[in-house]
């Protein structure tokens, strides 16, 4: 079938770039899928590329730094976000909304918020992008639960023994934004400047976000 | 706060968390095919967002029982299996259809000079 297979020889090694090189078993499979997919007219390889192209470039944690940079500094906002975040964030207008129903969960200086997918990976992917490869990890995934104050303070974030931890199991229908305290000492800084502030880790709940 | 966690892989409590800065999105560009292919078609209603992470779910809890670490490195192995039991429990492509078109690709691979446009 192929020189591939004789490729050890030493006389066609040299040739084995004759034909265009294999790809791998995942990719081969996926290309199965999309060009079955395509001509049952299931997908439309355009809209897989406008995808691709939304999560490379498009959509990254900016967005839900930019919902809680408002809700800081919009006390109406902060209380739209309260009662609808749904609707709070679609004020707003981010690119690669899925209908994603979002509640968002603030944290206090009583309550500290922890966003965990027990079951898989469900993210608020439309204002956060894409989820860190831990977030998918079976450890983060069961000790999130189990031992939430270890891993905040695995994330270096040791929260006094008074503060309450919630952890919110996000499901395909319910996903969670964390929305962090305004750190002191920021009175003086802008919608912008505060969002710049905002980190991924901070909205899942890992982490606080600090004064500059 | 449900109850999957507590079904969740006994060993993985005692795990640390492995993170690290400045991970790439995408490893290789099949995943985000995986993964757009899979957002694509709940929109275009083939399945629904239940239905999907059920499906995900699934996929993660069979790769732990063969072996799988998943640390999030394996995660777009996951998501692809869950899209193949999908498309297979939706009646929408056989494992056999799955099998056959992909040998399909690797014989228009090995056939396709290198540097040309490979087509089945």
């Amino acid at each position: 079938m192929s020189q591939h297979s004789h490729a050890h020889d030493d006389d066609l090694a040299h040739h084995h770039d004759i034909h265009s090189e294999l790809p791998s078993d995942p990719a081969l499979r996926v290309k199965a899928l999309e060009s079955l997919l395509t001509e049952k007219g299931l997908v439309d390889p355009a809209a897989i590329d406008a995808w691709i192209e939304i999560y490379e470039s498009k959509i990254g944690p900016r967005n839900g730094a930019k919902v809680v940079a408002k809700a800081w500094v919009d006390p109406a906002y902060k209380q739209r976000l309260r009662s609808d975040a749904t609707k709070a964030i679609g004020e707003l207008d981010f690119l690669g909304r899925q209908g994603q129903h979002i509640v968002a969960v603030e944290n206090t200086p009583e309550v500290h918020n922890l966003v965990v997918c027990t079951l898989c990976s469900c993210y608020p992917l439309s204002i956060l992008g894409l989820p860190p490869a831990w977030y998918k990890s079976a450890p983060y995934r069961s000790r999130a639960v189990l031992d939430p104050r270890g891993v905040l303070k695995e994330f270096g974030t040791d929260l006094p023994e008074h503060v309450k931890i919630r952890v919110w199991d996000s499901t395909a229908e319910v996903r969670y934004l964390v929305v962090p305290e305004r750190p002191a000492g920021t009175e003086h800084l802008s919608e912008e400047q505060l969002a710049a502030l905002v980190t991924r880790d901070s909205m899942i709940g890992v982490a606080k976000v600090k004064a500059p | 706060m449900s109850g999957p966690a507590q079904k969740s892989c006994a060993d993985a409590a005692l795990q640390p968390i492995r993170r690290s800065e400045h991970e790439p999105l995408f490893a290789e560009p099949w995943e985000a095919q995986a993964l757009a292919l899979a957002v694509a078609l709940q929109q275009g209603g083939c399945f629904t967002a239940v239905e999907w992470a059920d499906a995900l779910g699934a996929a993660i809890k069979r790769a732990q029982a063969a072996g799988d670490p998943d640390d999030g490195s394996t995660y777009y192995r996951h998501v692809l299996d869950a899209l193949e039991h999908l498309m297979q429990e939706k009646q929408i492509a056989s494992a056999d259809l799955l099998a056959a078109r992909k040998a399909a690709w690797v014989e228009a691979y090995e056939r396709t000079p290198h540097g040309k446009p490979v087509e089945l």
